[in-house]
């Protein structure tokens, strides 16, 4: 539908909308996050939900204590080794559709801790994250832009077709592989098929091409 | 009474069965649709804490309380109607006392199988 046409009929109290529209506006705006934090990152969640910053606002403040009700898990701190394995299963316990916002630094990369032996350097080796938030940690209002950030990346998922999203998708996996305990690290280090080591692209000398792919 | 007086209610009932059916109804159809089912080893595990679950969740759980719940029934009615039977026993006649003797020797049957049954010893 013509979205001047839209535009024109909802100033006249005429919603116009489509199937997928709908349920994506219903999705949207109700992301029940996972109540789950892992380090200091947390304490900026908790603010979020809070009075002053009010996640409400956004229909998300619904914090479930079970993966099996929760859309959003928030990855609010440092993943250890010995938790990145729980983290996995909970998020392989979450219902379809589900979304992961990975907070702060040490989500991210290890941020601080990155060198610590017991740190996995960023969830995104073993899960597929939505949304970044950089910050040590992420102030409430970061949280809230990523939170927003997800609410358009949701309302921008095709119902049907090639580009929909995993959930829609009968071939693409729910569940990924949760990590064991190793003799040296994890095993696997990482999830292939989610995550890849970033190439860099520098040539050291004119014929030098070991840092490219 | 009319036989068409029962209409409203009837309506009410199919709206109330419509009002839980159809959301099921309208979920199954979407997920025959659009979302396939993805069920897996975790998703279908038991436990939800996030470590491995193990055991089974059809787990017996001992049900011995129900003996007490009994023994505790029989004396608590017996005391209930012992007192009015102690304040009005002087007025009783032949066949109060026989009702009276037959309900406590109901209760002390009770209590007799308790105590056959050994739930009466606190080893």
């Amino acid at each position: 539908m013509d979205e001047g046409l839209k535009s024109e009929l909802s100033k006249q109290g005429v919603v116009a909308t489509n199937l997928q529209e709908l349920y994506n506006w219903g999705r949207r705006n109700s992301i029940w996050p996972l109540n789950f934090g892992l380090a200091c990152c947390a304490i900026e969640m908790i603010a979020s939900t809070m009075a002053r910053y009010d996640m409400a606002r956004f229909g998300a403040e619904v914090f479930r204590p079970s993966p099996r009700q929760a859309d959003l898990m928030i990855v609010a701190g440092t993943i250890t080794k010995k938790m990145a394995p729980q983290v996995v299963r909970l998020y392989n316990q979450m219902p379809e559709p589900k979304y992961v916002i990975s907070m702060g630094a040490c989500a991210i990369s290890g941020g601080p801790f990155k060198q610590g032996y017991n740190v996995l350097k960023g969830i995104d080796r073993y899960i597929p994250v939505d949304i970044y938030i950089p910050g040590c940690p992420p102030r409430p209002e970061a949280l809230i832009d990523a939170l927003m950030a997800l609410q358009r990346k949701i309302d921008a998922q095709q119902l049907t077709g090639d580009s929909r999203p995993r959930h829609l998708n009968a071939d693409e996996p729910s569940e990924f592989t949760v990590p064991k305990f190793g003799a040296h690290d994890l095993e696997p280090p990482q999830n292939p098929v989610v995550w890849h080591a970033p190439l860099v692209q520098i040539a050291l000398a004119e014929d030098d091409d070991s840092g490219t792919a | 009474m009319k036989p068409d007086s029962y209409l409203p209610i009837v309506i009410l009932l199919l709206g109330a069965v419509g009002f839980a059916v159809t959301p099921l109804a309208l979920a199954w159809l979407w997920a025959k649709n659009f979302s396939p089912s993805k069920p897996g080893h975790d998703k279908n595990s038991i436990y939800e804490c996030g470590l491995e679950s193990t055991g089974d969740s059809w787990v017996q759980f001992n049900p011995g309380y129900y003996l007490y719940a009994i023994i505790f029934l029989v004396f608590d009615v017996e005391v209930v109607f012992l007192l009015p039977f102690a304040t009005a026993f002087t007025g009783f006649g032949i066949g109060e006392c026989l009702a009276m003797l037959v309900f406590i020797l109901l209760l002390i049957e009770g209590l007799a199988w308790a105590y056959q049954k050994k739930v009466l010893t606190w080893t």
